[in-house]
Formats: structure tokens, C-alpha cells, sequence
């Protein structure tokens, strides 16, 4: 992400204590800071959900709207996913057109829920090729302290359980929205769960002043079967496939923690 | 979803008739574009993707310019006429994000810090897209790279592998990465053993995906031969025109 420069010395000592085994705030290497979500406080948002990650901080707001399927899929509802870096989360932030790291971040989350299927799209579906419904996740980051990720797609997912749909009814080719509500078809749960390599070494979670000193972070996302929906390698450095290979067996560990989280009947 | 599309038969054999570990051909061509200070060509299945690298040069804006290296760019672009129907020339939300993965492939292959407060400009033109443009565009683009004689720690190469009708296959072409179950594109520098890019999509068990990585390694290995080949094909060209020239004297 962007760099807020830290200086060599506290590089190094975030550097030498992963070496040893030890982070610089007492985790252990494999260790997520402390979570807390919240869902449903934007009562006008049809799902909404912030997650706290330390002191990383995210809402997910999700609206639904009425309009056109892709010409392509005309059975299906349209998912789509935004983030916004919101001014006042960093130092760095600047209002203005989304720039690459939003739009990563965006697509990464998107990734997770598009690959596994959480939402049934078919079942947003009301006339086909002609009305569908649209769903928005809108993910707003209110401050950033690293690892934007992992944190977005558990609020994304959050929001996703506390959604609700407006009831309709078709009348003469016209959709006419009625009260109440229903739920939405969520039928899977993707995990987002982040490493940064530093020094050889491989973190969970990696807090901003971590991701400063990281050569490449890995984005593993699970879905509930255990099976791998989505992945993205980040930052200028590399990993080996040993790495690869270890990063995928502790992300599956401990996608499973984050969503007994999210998903109590799961 | 109902399948209509067999992707690979009961006999192994895909739409295009490769067998599942098999590349499609691939034509690489380095220097061919005069006025930058590298370029490079492939073709990769009916992908057709160019590459051009200017500097390192001076860095516009000013105040991008980093004190201790050379401040990379790389802008990954679909020509309008490369895909089925139009694509608008503005970048899209995944051209943003394939050019922000591909150089961050790039990057720790280049000794960036050589050549401080200056930028070093990647442009990936893709003129026909044929699936896996990102890992032909990393292949094409480190070609430019060198031929343009940047110091480097490796070439970087790239391929995919993913999954279709159960099997782990090779190299995707566009209606496999459509329809097909599961993308892993793989940038890798062979001799240093190191990953410079990996993404997934689609749905994958753990071990399914370790399959799949150590394959699209496999493949990246013998694109890495072509790299080099072509590479060697350029000087060897310039050398047998020197030496026509000294005979006629």
C-alpha cells in the first residue's frame, strides 16, 4: 500500500523480532490482531457491517437497486463490488478518482464472493434479460492501519448476512416493490486471509508498519468447503514456492477462525 | 449454471487440441520497434501482445521521482479490436489492477536502484486477446526489459494453469479461463526460484491448487528456453550482419 516512511531503525526492529519469532505489538506470527464486527448500524443500507481490525477500520454498506442483467448472463443478478479510501482514514488518502490500490482492494473482495458463489445470482433474477436486482457493495475504509483486505472481506461479509431484499410483485411487465423483507440468498462464506513475508519469515495480519518493511504479501481466500476461491500476490518482492505452499496450509487454519466469527450457524 | 462446452474430452484432448500439460505455440521477437529504447513481440495461441520500454528518463511529474531508484510504470492496455465486442479504449478497473500486478512481477527482477530519480515507462499493448494476456504480457514485457539492457536479476516469465472437466491443465486460452473451473496465472524467475506474481480465481482445494502451481512452474520453465532463445536471436542476427558487411570489404 502506500508508503508512510517509517524509520530504518523501527524497520529493523520489526524486522529482527520476526526473526526471532516475535512481533513488535506481542502477537505471535500467526496470530490476527483483535476483531470486532458489527452489523446492521446503517439502518437505510439494506446490509451494512464494520469490522475492526486493531486499529484498522472498515464499513461495508450494501444497496440494492433495480436494473438491467449483463447481456451475457440475462438469468442472473449483477454483483458489484467499490472501495473508497476515504480521506480521513490516512495521511495518505486523497479524495479524487479511485487509484490502483483501491481498485485492487475492490477486486480481490470481489473476487472472494464472485469465485465462490456466495451470493445465488440466479435468485436476484426478476425478469430475465430484462430486470434484475443490483447488488453494491460499497466498502469505505475509515482508517488505515494494514491489512485493508482481510478486514474488507469480512465486513463484506458481515454486510452480506444481515442483507435483506425488498419484496416485489410483477404486475403487466412492471416490477412494483411491496413492504417487507426477505433474505438474501447467501448460500457460501469466502474468508479473506492475508500473510506478508518479511525476512523470509511469514506474518498474518500484517499491521501498516508491517506491510512498510514486507518484500510481497499473499491474499488467500476460502470458501466454507476448504476449498481455495481466490488469491492475489502483492508488493514488489517475491516468494518461493515453499513459502506458497506453507501460506496456504496457515490460511486455511485460520479462515476458519474468522468466519465461526461471521457465521454462527455455519 | 449448466455446462454446454466439453473443455477437454474423454481422451484428454481440449478444444484446441493440445493434451492438458501442453503450451500453445508460442512466437517471441525481440527489438522491433525503432524508436523505443526496448521492444519485444509474442504471440501465444492467437494472443498477438506487444511490448516497449523507454528509459530510464527523466520522471514527469517531478515530484514522482523516488532518491534512492528508478520509479517504474507500467500500463497494461487492451487495443479496442483486441476482444470480441469493442472494448472501450479508457482503462478499465482490471487493466488498472493487471498493470499494477505486472509491475509489482517486474520490479524485483530490475536493479531499480541503479538509476535513481529517473522513471523507467512499460507499455503492454495487447493487440489480440486470446486468454492469459497477464502472463504473455510479463513474458513479452521482461523481454523489452532486457532488450532495452536493463540490468537484471532474471527474466521474468509467466504462464497459467487451472483446472477444466477435472483435469489440471496448461497454459489457458480464452474459453477455457471463461468457462473452465479454475485461473492460476504464475510470474517466476527461474534462477533465482522466486514467485513474482500469483493470483487465483475460481473454486480450487488445496491440493488441486498445488498441482496447478507446480504445472504453470513447469511451464514458465520452458517459456523461460524461448525467452532466452530469443533474446540470443537478436545479437545473433546483428552479428551475422556485421560480419556480411566485413566480408564485402
Amino acid at each position: 500500500m502506500t508508503s508512510t516512511t517509517i524509520s530504518r531503525i523501527r524497520q529493523n526492529q520489526i524486522a529482527q523480532l520476526i526473526a526471532s519469532g516475535k512481533r513488535l505489538d506481542g502477537r505471535g506470527l500467526t496470530d490476527y490482531r483483535p476483531i470486532q464486527i458489527e452489523t446492521g448500524m446503517i439502518e437505510k443500507a439494506e446490509g451494512s457491517a464494520r469490522v475492526r481490525l486493531g486499529k484498522t477500520e472498515v464499513m461495508v454498506g450494501i444497496k440494492i437497486d433495480i436494473g438491467e442483467p449483463f447481456s451475457d448472463r440475462p438469468n442472473e443478478g449483477v454483483l458489484t463490488t467499490n472501495a473508497e479510501f476515504v480521506p480521513l482514514a490516512s495521511p495518505e488518502f486523497e479524495a479524487g478518482p479511485p487509484g490502483e490500490d483501491s481498485v485492487e482492494l475492490a477486486r480481490v473482495v470481489d473476487r472472494g464472493i464472485r469465485e465462490s458463489k456466495a451470493v445465488d445470482l440466479e435468485k436476484l433474477c426478476i425478469i430475465p434479460g430484462k430486470k434484475v436486482f443490483i447488488l453494491f457493495i460499497d466498502i469505505y475504509v475509515l482508517n488505515h492501519d494494514g491489512n485493508l483486505i482481510d478486514a474488507s472481506a469480512l465486513a463484506a461479509l458481515a454486510a452480506l448476512t444481515n442483507t435483506k431484499i425488498f419484496k416485489y410483485e410483477v404486475k403487466e411487465g412492471e416490477v412494483k416493490i411491496k413492504p417487507g423483507f426477505e433474505e438474501l440468498p447467501l448460500v457460501n462464506f469466502p474468508v479473506a486471509v492475508t500473510l506478508a513475508d518479511i525476512d523470509g519469515k511469514l506474518v498474518v495480519d500484517p499491521w501498516l508498519d508491517e506491510e512498510e518493511v514486507m518484500n510481497a504479501r499473499l491474499t488467500i481466500s476460502f470458501d466454507k468447503d476448504g476449498k481455495i476461491c481466490a488469491m492475489q500476490k502483492g508488493g514488489s518482492g517475491t516468494l518461493s514456492p515453499q513459502q506458497i505452499i506453507e501460506a496456504v496450509r496457515i490460511a486455511r487454519e485460520k479462515s476458519e477462525e474468522l468466519r465461526k466469527l461471521v457465521v454462527k450457524k455455519a | 449454471m449448466s455446462k454446454k462446452i466439453k473443455l477437454v474430452d474423454e481422451n484428454g484432448v481440449r478444444t484446441d487440441g493440445r493434451k492438458p500439460d501442453e503450451l500453445r505455440p508460442i512466437k517471441l521477437e525481440v527489438g522491433i520497434l525503432s524508436n523505443a529504447d526496448g521492444s519485444a513481440y509474442i504471440e501465444q495461441g492467437k494472443n498477438k501482445i506487444l511490448a516497449a520500454v523507454y528509459g530510464p528518463r527523466e520522471v514527469h511529474p517531478r515530484h514522482l521521482a523516488l532518491p534512492d531508484r528508478a520509479l517504474l510504470r507500467c500500463r497494461y492496455h487492451m487495443a479496442p479490436f483486441s476482444v470480441q465486442e469493442r472494448k472501450s479504449p479508457a482503462p478499465s478497473r482490471r487493466e488498472i489492477e493487471l498493470s499494477k500486478v505486472i509491475r509489482e512481477a517486474l520490479e524485483p527482477a530490475i536493479f531499480l536502484e541503479r538509476f535513481p530519480r529517473t522513471s523507467i515507462d512499460l507499455f503492454i499493448e495487447v493487440l489480440q486477446a486470446d486468454g492469459g494476456t497477464r502472463a504473455a504480457g510479463v513474458t513479452v514485457a521482461s523481454l523489452a526489459l532486457a532488450d532495452a539492457g536493463m540490468p537484471m536479476r532474471d527474466l521474468v516469465v509467466a504462464c497459467a494453469a487451472g483446472k477444466a472437466d477435472g483435469y489440471i491443465i496448461l497454459d489457458l486460452n480464452d474459453i477455457e479461463d471463461k468457462e473452465g473451473t479454475a485461473d492460476v496465472p504464475v510470474a517466476y524467475m527461474p534462477s533465482l526460484d522466486a514467485v513474482a506474481l500469483l493470483q487465483m480465481d475460481g473454486q480450487l482445494t488445496p491440493e488441486e491448487f498445488e498441482q496447478a502451481f507446480n504445472l504453470a512452474l513447469e511451464g514458465c520453465k520452458r517459456i523461460y528456453e524461448l525467452q532466452k532463445q530469443a533474446l540470443k536471436a537478436k545479437y545473433l542476427a546483428i552479428k551475422e550482419a556485421v560480419e556480411e558487411v566485413v566480408e564485402e570489404k
